[in-house]
């Protein structure tokens, strides 16, 4: 007879309800999913979470809880905190680097302005110029999110 | 009756704060809303545990690690703080490629006036390919929906790290 616990329901040795609440989105071939919040959370604090919430957000919730509870325990004393604070660092990095890039191109421009050269431009030169772009990932602003483009 | 107040903590849980309560240095009675998200969220026992298993020099760190992400979940129930890695991805990205454009304008720039030399990179230039290389192997951290909620540098905010 196999059984048909949720793993929240198997780690919590207790019987899996028709409507237990963990059950959608803690199901029993992921047991690391469960075992991960309720180590950082608790298992009382995923379920009051996951009931203050409508039921269409309810699996966005997991999973974002899922993916800090795996941030906090790989760095115990920053969790994701670190890794915002790495992307703050790398933007300010990123900024700088443009910053620098955009003041050469204008001292380009305005050496070429004063010889009476035309300013480059580089749509004109190489209109073609977008196969020297990096692989975009996901697209600016909100981006679309599935099982396929999770990371962990 | 002498005897200083409860931490935060304490009166919260309401038990009589201990002299070595482990959460009296981070949750001072002054300040009660920071443990009570941090209770809502991960649960005092939870808290205890963590703060019990790093040395004493860490602790702070990691208090106002737990206060940052109990306050970005309590703000945003379905993300938390896993929104504004999303966002802020997605500003790397783009930054990313607005570099990319501007280091090839200038590769073509020069090519452009000195054509019949090789493109010689510059020290300056090579340290931006560089980092623009560093930036594209930046690991896709996650693809959740951004956050509206832009969250600032939790290092730079005084309140967590003094």
């Amino acid at each position: 007879m196999t059984s048909t616990r949720c793993a929240a329901c198997k780690y919590l040795r207790r019987r899996c309800a028709s409507d237990c609440i963990f059950s959608p989105h803690f199901p029993s071939n992921n047991p690391q999913k469960f075992a991960s919040v309720h180590r950082i959370y608790g298992a009382s604090n995923i379920g009051k979470m996951l009931q203050q919430l409508p039921v269409h957000l309810r699996a966005k919730a997991a999973d974002s809880l899922y993916y800090e509870a795996q941030r906090r325990i790989q760095d115990p004393v920053y969790g994701c905190v670190g890794i915002i604070s790495r992307l703050h660092q790398e933007i300010n990095t990123a900024k700088s680097e443009l910053a620098k890039a955009q003041a050469e191109i204008a001292f380009f421009n305005a050496h070429a302005q004063a010889q009476g050269q035309p300013q480059f431009n580089l749509e004109a030169a190489a209109p073609s110029f977008n196969t020297f772009l990096p692989e975009q990932g996901s697209s600016a602003g909100h981006s679309s999110f599935g099982p396929s483009t999770w990371f962990y | 009756m002498g005897g200083s107040s409860p931490c935060a903590s304490c009166k919260l849980l309401r038990r009589r704060c201990a002299k070595d309560c482990i959460f009296a240095p981070y949750f001072p009675p002054d300040d009660p809303f920071k443990f009570a998200n941090v209770h809502k969220v991960f649960g005092a026992s939870n808290v205890s545990k963590m703060l019990q298993e790093l040395p004493v020099q860490q602790r702070a760190d990691a208090v106002s690690s737990l206060v940052y992400e109990a306050n970005a979940r309590v703000r945003d129930p379905v993300y938390g703080c896993v929104g504004a890695i999303s966002y802020l991805q997605n500003q790397v990205s783009e930054l990313q490629m607005q570099l990319a454009v501007a280091q090839t304008e200038i590769l073509c720039i020069q090519m452009q006036q000195e054509p019949t030399l090789p493109t010689q990179i510059e020290p300056d230039e090579k340290s931006l390919l560089l980092s623009t290389e560093n930036l594209n192997n930046l690991p896709q951290y996650l693809a959740f929906p951004s956050s509206s909620n832009v969250i600032q540098d939790p290092l730079k905010r005084e309140s967590l790290w003094t």
